[in-house]
């Protein structure tokens, strides 16, 4: 070890670490450590170290605080090495103080001098070690001592120094952007140095300021271009290369820069598409590296005004690292594909198994990257099985902060997808139970208004079979040992107000779950003040039924600890409680009305009732009130505080005397007052959180309505219907529009073409193994409405049967918008249609009915979108009908196989709305998920169930 | 820009930790803790990357490479390739180590480093500036480290002795 040179170290510190790596506890490598603070404590203090043994000092001590102890008594000897002529010694104080001490420290002030001085030094050595602690240790207010000194450097022979100083300058840019933006053009400057080493560090700087501020720099994409050009090219000094590659961490750097300069840039992104398409092609992607610039350049293509041979480039790559037995390169090729997937969705779909590989892996990092992956490219049409798939993923972690977020990405998608209410409802259970305490409070308002809302349509049947099984799985749910309080107020809330609804339960039942969880849970009071308030609700609902009611004894028992509660709230609910109970019915159905929770509640702002009253008072002489806006003469107040404030000025510059009243005032009166409330928006966005809080309980009237009401009015209006149906709409007008188009002369078309498309899907799936289950559902879903080519081309590898129509599909696609195309497909899949089917005749019937039908349609598409809309979920129906008949009457192998999922599977096909899929599935929503999954596992195997039908296709 | 280097053995113990924003020793020691807890739970044959926002907060990627008993860790943010500084780990801090270091090293290990604290320290400046990777040139890092050496040397053998005689003798 002799040969170590300037970095030699003595026998000390060396026993030191061996002894601290030998330690078998940390309990001994703590003793080990404080008996070191022990000893350099009392020999730094010593007289006239010999500065050799200093240094090894500082550096045990610096050692010993990267172990985590306190070091602090040694760093005023760390600046005082700092002042040292050694340049040995004083390397080593700077190295120390640049890990001691922050900017803000109180030492530093003993530094700046020093520092001041370094930089002028003649040995670049110093120099460089000045500019390494500028880095660390300048803050804002130190910031003009040294700049001077740095501008200055910048033009030092040495590039090492050069180098060091731009990087000091981009530093106090980012400490202090005002105090050097006057030198920002410095960094422009030497991007032309001669020497690369310099030009490449100034593209770190660059970087940062272009993407503060894209649009001053795009006089630079010329420039850029050019040295990424050279670079490309080798032009650079072979000492650049690196694996072989020519500098490619500036390459890197400027494909960075370009991505942000090419953004939404059409101009200037045509100035790249050469360079970065000689890269692609010049990359040598063996190496780490050569990767690393690949990857890079897809960044830059996914972001620049995209190019399609630049977007096949990038796809190439994508699947090339897709490929790769490395995981890194994989984790690098999803990342990638997340990217491109915004600009052309269809690239996903030949990686679909590489990316179900990449879900199922056992490396956690690649996981998330892959749900990340899943998160961008949901569609109402996948969003099942991507959601399914995260909350399992969710329920098998245990790092709260990803949970919370893979929870509030499920919520998210959930409501933005949902395929049914009643989907989303067991959705949300599943995410409250597991990360109840970790998702917005918000998220349990919206499902509480969800359930009472119901569909939003006039289907009381429908709505009130979500509520019942909404109570149904509730009531299983209680049954877990913990739950979360917010998943637990979702409960009560829901048994409250359709616990007893349709008698499937009795009210002692429900009641006696309420006080469960009362007891259960007695030290969170929020839960227990929901379960308060919906025992209340169910007794009311019982004494409004007129039926006798009978209160449990652990009800009455948990009342008599209510009433006197502690908690001011839940004794307000106790009492009003009991109060109820004690009216009669008539009474009782005017305070508590069954299912109200949605009906608005008639709030008079204008306080119109005491018209008169004032009136009456005006006419005796009072002041007529003056809203506070027209009082201080501000309109825009934002709180109350303001308002306090503003009304309290004003009372300190009122100096004119109080008018009189005047008779012409009194026919203005009530105009004031409606101005009042328009004008002062303000206390209004106050009312819901106070009421909650405090009037909600001492009005007991509509206390469990008034709850919900005004609670919800901070919700969210996100889910489902808004961005839902729109959709909708314009899916099912389309689709109605090319099958008027097509299918006039023969309807039957319609129909077989869309058994057809089930076929296909089936084909593509039974081929391959079992994870195309799962790449079905999450991209062949979303192939059925949107990306319609992928489909077909599995089937073409399928089948070499299917190989025309899913070469029609594909040419189909290219001509028409994707989601017609189901229905265009040619006659000639009628063949095969036919020959699934046993009996052509039993279909056309079927069929003309829905020719019948589709000329209600054709007028109503013609007429406008929206009545379209609203007519093809009969169609739908009736077809869902017409196959169940077809079910019944056909040959056993096939109804099983086929026409079942067909009817379930139909409106995922053509994207209808919910109300359509639920009402096919059956009465019982439950029944009608597990329907769902049994369907989803069908479609996926289904060569046991019909075998006959591949025999056809496959020959 | 680089947030942090570390470098801690398998049994947690750091061997280095370099953080290029001020960090209290309490919260240096959390973070080294809180990467050292992710890293030996993963299994091998995985990647090289891990998620780190949980530990260092928004925007903040992790690169590591186990050698023999020691990982290196490099996190930072978006504005890296994650490829790039794996690079910089994988193929630039050991050749680093095993090119400058005295050959009775034949490869990295953990000695070299707990060894050579300074010098590691030297290398990395070299290396990461300010939180930017400036060099990335192994052989150039070699050559500066090396003049470095040379010339903390040579100043050591004139300066160190004549100073601190004549303060021996001003006492």
């Amino acid at each position: 070890m002799g040969s170590q040179g300037g970095f030699y170290q003595s026998k000390e510190f060396l026993d030191l670490v061996k002894s601290i790596g030998e330690a078998r506890s940390k309990a001994e490598e703590d003793r080990i450590v404080l008996n070191e603070i022990e000893t350099l404590k009392r020999r730094i203090s010593e007289p006239d170290i010999p500065k050799r043994k200093m240094k090894e000092y500082i550096i045990r001590l610096v050692y010993i605080e990267m172990l985590g102890h306190d070091a602090s008594f040694g760093y005023i000897h760390a600046v005082k090495m700092t002042h040292d002529d050694s340049l040995l010694v004083k390397r080593t104080g700077y190295l120390a103080v640049t890990l001691f001490l922050n900017e803000d420290h109180d030492l530093i002030i003993l530094i700046v001098n020093t520092i001041q001085k370094d930089l002028k030094s003649d040995n670049y050595l110093v120099v460089c070690a000045a500019l390494n602690a500028v880095c660390k240790l300048i803050n804002e207010e130190t910031i003009p001592a040294v700049l001077p000194q740095v501008m200055e450097l910048l033009a030092h022979p040495k590039e090492a120094v050069r180098k060091k100083a731009i990087m000091a300058l981009h530093r106090f840019y980012q400490k202090s952007p005002s105090s050097v933006s006057h030198l920002v053009s410095n960094f422009r400057k030497r991007l032309c140095d001669n020497d690369p080493g310099v030009m490449g560090a100034t593209l770190c700087p660059l970087f940062e300021l272009i993407a503060r501020d894209v649009n001053s720099y795009k006089d630079l994409v010329i420039s850029f271009v050019s040295i990424l050009k050279q670079v490309a090219e080798r032009r650079l000094s072979k000492a650049y290369d690196y694996h072989q590659m020519p500098a490619p961490f500036i390459q890197i750097k400027l494909l960075k820069i370009l991505a942000l300069l090419g953004s939404g840039d059409k101009q200037a992104s045509e100035n790249m598409y050469t360079v970065v398409g000689d890269i692609f092609r010049k990359c040598d992607s063996s190496s780490n590296i050569g990767n690393a610039v690949l990857y890079e350049c897809i960044c830059c293509v996914s972001s620049i005004y995209p190019n399609p041979k630049l977007l096949e480039s990038a796809a190439d790559v994508i699947s090339r690292f897709l490929k790769s037995d490395s995981h890194n390169l994989k984790y690098m090729g999803i990342d990638a594909l997340g990217r491109l997937i915004k600009i052309s969705p269809e690239i996903a779909e030949q990686h679909q198994l590489a990316v179900i590989d990449c879900l199922e892996d056992p490396d956690d990092t690649l996981k998330r990257k892959t749900f990340e992956l899943l998160y961008k490219m949901t569609k109402s049409i996948n969003v099942e099985v991507i959601v399914d798939r995260m909350i399992d993923y969710m329920i098998s972690i245990s790092d709260n902060h990803y949970k919370t977020e893979i929870a509030s990405r499920c919520v998210e998608l959930a409501e933005q997808f949902a395929p049914s209410n009643q989907w989303f409802i067991q959705t949300m259970n599943r995410v409250f139970e597991h990360a109840g305490d970790l998702v917005n409070i918000k998220v349990a308002h919206n499902l509480m208004r969800l359930i009472a809302e119901g569909f939003g349509e006039d289907d009381d049947n429908a709505d009130s079979k979500l509520r019942s099984s909404a109570v149904e799985s509730y009531l299983r749910i209680l049954g877990e040992p913990k739950l979360p309080s917010v998943f637990l107020q979702v409960i009560c809330w829901v048994l409250g107000e359709y616990g007893t609804a349709d008698r499937m339960f009795s009210a002692s039942d429900i009641t006696g779950k309420l006080c469960d969880v009362a007891e259960a849970y007695s030290n969170d009071e929020t839960v227990k003040a929901y379960a308060t308030t919906a025992l209340m609700k169910i007794y009311a609902f019982e004494i409004a039924a007129r039926r006798k009611v009978d209160m449990l004894p652990e009800c009455q028992s948990l009342m008599e600890e209510l009433l006197a509660s502690h908690s001011t709230d839940l004794q307000q609910r106790a009492y009003e409680l009991q109060a109820v109970i004690g009216l009669d019915a008539h009474a009782v159905e005017c305070i508590m009305p069954s299912d109200a929770s949605c009906e608005d509640i008639e709030v008079d702002r204008d306080l119109s009732f005491l018209n008169d009253y004032i009136q009456e008072a005006i006419e005796k002489g009072a002041q007529p009130y003056i809203p506070e806006s027209e009082r201080s003469g501000m309109l825009n107040i934002s709180n109350f505080r303001n308002q306090d404030h503003h009304e309290a000025s004003s009372h300190g510059l009122r100096f004119e005397a109080y008018e009189l009243p005047k008779p012409a005032l009194q026919s203005r009166i009530p105009q004031a007052l409606i101005a009042s409330t328009e004008i002062v928006p303000v206390p209004e966005p106050m009312y819901p959180r106070e009421s909650y809080q405090t009037t909600m309980p001492s009005i007991p009237s509509d206390a469990g309505s008034a709850e919900l009401k005004l609670r919800l009015e901070g919700v969210q209006k996100k889910w489902g219907r808004p961005t839902y149906t729109p959709a909708t709409s314009t899916s099912n007008s389309t689709s109605q529009k090319t099958v008027n188009g097509t299918s006039q002369g023969d309807g039957a078309s319609t129909v077989s073409s869309m058994r057809e498309t089930y076929d296909s899907r089936k084909l593509q799936v039974e081929v391959s193994h079992e994870k195309q289950k799962l790449a079905a559902s999450l991209f062949g879903g979303s192939s059925k409405t949107e990306k319609r080519p992928a489909t077909g081309h599995k089937a073409a590898k399928a089948s070499s049967h299917m190989v025309e129509n899913s070469h029609v599909l594909k040419s189909s696609m290219e001509v028409a918008s994707d989601k017609a195309t189901p229905a265009q497909q040619p006659p000639d899949l009628l063949d095969l249609g036919e020959a699934t089917a046993t009996s052509t005749a039993l279909q056309l019937d079927p069929f003309k009915q829905l020719e019948g039908l589709l000329d209600t349609t054709e007028v109503a598409s013609a007429v406008n979108g929206a009545p379209a809309a609203s007519i093809s979920p009969d169609i739908m129906a009736l077809y869902a009908d017409t196959a169940a008949g077809i079910r019944n009457k056909n040959d056993p192998d096939l109804l099983s196989g086929l026409s079942n999922p067909s009817v379930t599977n139909m409106p995922g096909t053509t994207a209808m709305p919910q109300v359509t899929q639920s009402s096919s599935k059956g009465p019982n929503p439950k029944d009608s998920l597990e329907k769902d999954a049994l369907v989803r596992q069908m479609g996926v195997n289904p060569s046991s169930q019909n075998p006959n039908l591949f025999k056809d296709l496959l020959g | 820009m680089i947030k942090a280097v570390m470098v801690m053995n398998t049994q947690g113990k750091s061997r280095l930790a370099k953080f290029y924003e001020y960090l209290s020793v309490e919260k240096q020691q959390e973070l080294i803790r809180g990467v050292f807890s992710v890293l030996c739970s993963r299994a091998e044959n995985v990647s090289n990357f891990i998620d780190a926002e949980s530990i260092f907060g928004l925007d903040s990627r992790l690169v590591y490479k186990h050698f023999a008993t020691l990982y290196f860790v490099f996190v930072f943010d978006s504005s890296e390739n994650e490829l790039a500084v794996l690079d910089l780990i994988q193929d630039v801090l050991p050749s680093v180590f095993v090119e400058t270091l005295d050959k009775c090293f034949q490869n990295v290990c953990e000695l070299d480093i707990v060894f050579n604290y300074s010098k590691i320290h030297t290398i990395l400046d070299e290396m990461v500036f300010g939180g930017q990777v400036v060099e990335t040139s192994s052989s150039e890092i070699v050559k500066a480290v090396e003049e470095i050496s040379k010339l903390e040397a040579a100043s050591n053998a004139i300066s160190l002795i004549p100073k601190s005689a004549s303060g021996w003798r001003s006492r």
